[in-house]
């Protein structure tokens, strides 16, 4: 009897407790979707201005997977703008892995003719007050690489000045911006191979596969 | 138990950040500034008054063996109530408190105040010691936050709007950054900062009694 009066009550709760989940998931589903688009809209305008293309830019979307040049064991996502279906750029959430505190996540915005609208770091565990100067909360470093393409460095210039690059280094931290900016570098380059058929390929699902 | 004896213990007496020392994860990890302080000791609040209600409410019809995983099984729903709602509309400072939201079922201060207080008292008593009790985890966080904040960036009060919405607030803005103490927001810090508060609570009590 004890057994079953014990059971009994466990399932009440739970089936109480379901339904008070539901009942709240079915209140708040449509306003977190709507922010999580916009936060990732948002995130996206950071590194290609609005007024540069028409479509839906947080669905258009493909799936990549090239470890060696855009850091990532997981396919990565690239984000397709067009303009009046021509395309514009893309904006590719590559990984810089070797980063001091592991992976940096970025988002990379290339015009299609090559040059960069714009690199955010999206997230990252890198050292406090050292590493953490490429969060534009921080500092401008990251800013810095608007506008340059393969063509405007050379392969050697494409480095924090010590190493002879035309990048600013942090004090104390060289690995952060060494990797972040290999990992632009590496993005450019695919970019540069493969634009064609980034464009031309079907729309991936909203989901990552 | 009155209800001034309640809040006394509840704030300062047995206050779980500096005296029973539950839930220390989520103390320590973001209380890194005074607005993370705020956002997860009002989720905590609100938390622990809703599971106490509701333990106190329910205590007669839950035999003893199985009490334990009633309580726990209301701790998680509510938190994934407050999760959900803070998603829906604190979006911002979802994404910063992010894994230390759900979490909170982890906090053995919930589990402890059910088992303890609401399991044994009426309602009304265990709602307020649940109240009471966010609210003193909450200070904690908070005047931890401050401190940290202010010594490691210089700034007190930064990113608020990531609770009442509108631009980036910087703050109040104290020194530059650059002269900041940078073990302040680092996990060192944390224990440092709390160990003070601590100390800084065992002197007062101290004094009061001599």
């Amino acid at each position: 009897m004890k057994v079953i009066n014990g059971t009994l009550v466990l399932t009440v709760f739970a089936a109480l407790a379901a339904t008070l989940l539901a009942f709240v998931h079915d209140k708040t589903e449509e306003r977190t979707a709507f922010n999580e688009r916009a936060y990732l809209l948002r995130s996206l305008n950071l590194v290609l201005s609005p007024e540069t293309y028409d479509n839906d830019l947080s669905s258009d979307i493909v799936h990549i997977s090239d470890l060696d040049y855009l850091g990532s064991t997981e396919p990565v996502t690239v984000y397709r703008a067009r303009r009046n279906g021509q395309p514009v750029a893309a904006i590719i959430s590559s990984v810089a892995p070797d980063g001091y505190g592991g992976p940096i996540r970025l988002i990379v915005g290339v015009n299609y003719d090559g040059t960069l609208s714009g690199v955010r770091a999206v997230t990252h565990r890198e050292t406090p007050g050292l590493g953490d100067k490429i969060e534009t909360a921080r500092s401008d470093w990251i800013l810095d690489f608007t506008g340059r393409s393969l063509e405007s460095s050379s392969r050697e210039e494409w480095a924090i000045r010590q190493d002879g690059g035309v990048f600013d280094q942090f004090t104390g931290a060289s690995i952060t911006p060494r990797s972040v900016i290999k990992a632009v570098h590496n993005t450019l380059i695919y970019f540069a191979a493969h634009r064609a058929e980034i464009f031309e390929r079907p729309q991936s699902d909203h989901e990552t596969p | 138990m009155t209800y001034s004896q309640i809040a006394k213990r509840a704030l300062w007496q047995d206050n779980p950040g500096l005296v029973q020392l539950l839930g220390l994860c989520p103390l320590l990890a973001v209380s890194n500034s005074v607005v993370n302080g705020v956002g997860l000791g009002i989720a905590t609040t609100m938390v622990l008054t809703a599971s106490n209600t509701t333990v106190s409410l329910i205590k007669g019809a839950v035999q003893p063996q199985i009490r334990i995983a009633v309580f726990v099984m209301i701790i998680a729903s509510f938190v994934t109530v407050v999760e959900m709602i803070m998603s829906a509309y604190f979006y911002d400072l979802y994404r910063v408190l992010g894994i230390f939201i759900p979490l909170i079922v982890t906090n053995c201060a919930i589990l402890g105040r059910a088992e303890a207080f609401a399991s044994k008292h009426d309602p009304l008593r265990s709602a307020l010691d649940g109240l009471l009790t966010g609210l003193g985890f909450a200070l904690v966080l908070i005047v931890l936050g401050a401190f940290r904040e202010i010594l490691g960036q210089g700034t007190l009060l930064s990113q608020l709007q990531m609770m009442f919405g509108g631009p980036p607030s910087p703050g109040l803005v104290l020194f530059g950054e650059k002269q900041g103490l940078l073990l302040a927001l680092m996990p060192p810090g944390a224990f440092l900062g709390l160990g003070l508060l601590i100390a800084a609570k065992n002197f007062i009590d101290e004094r009061t009694d001599s």
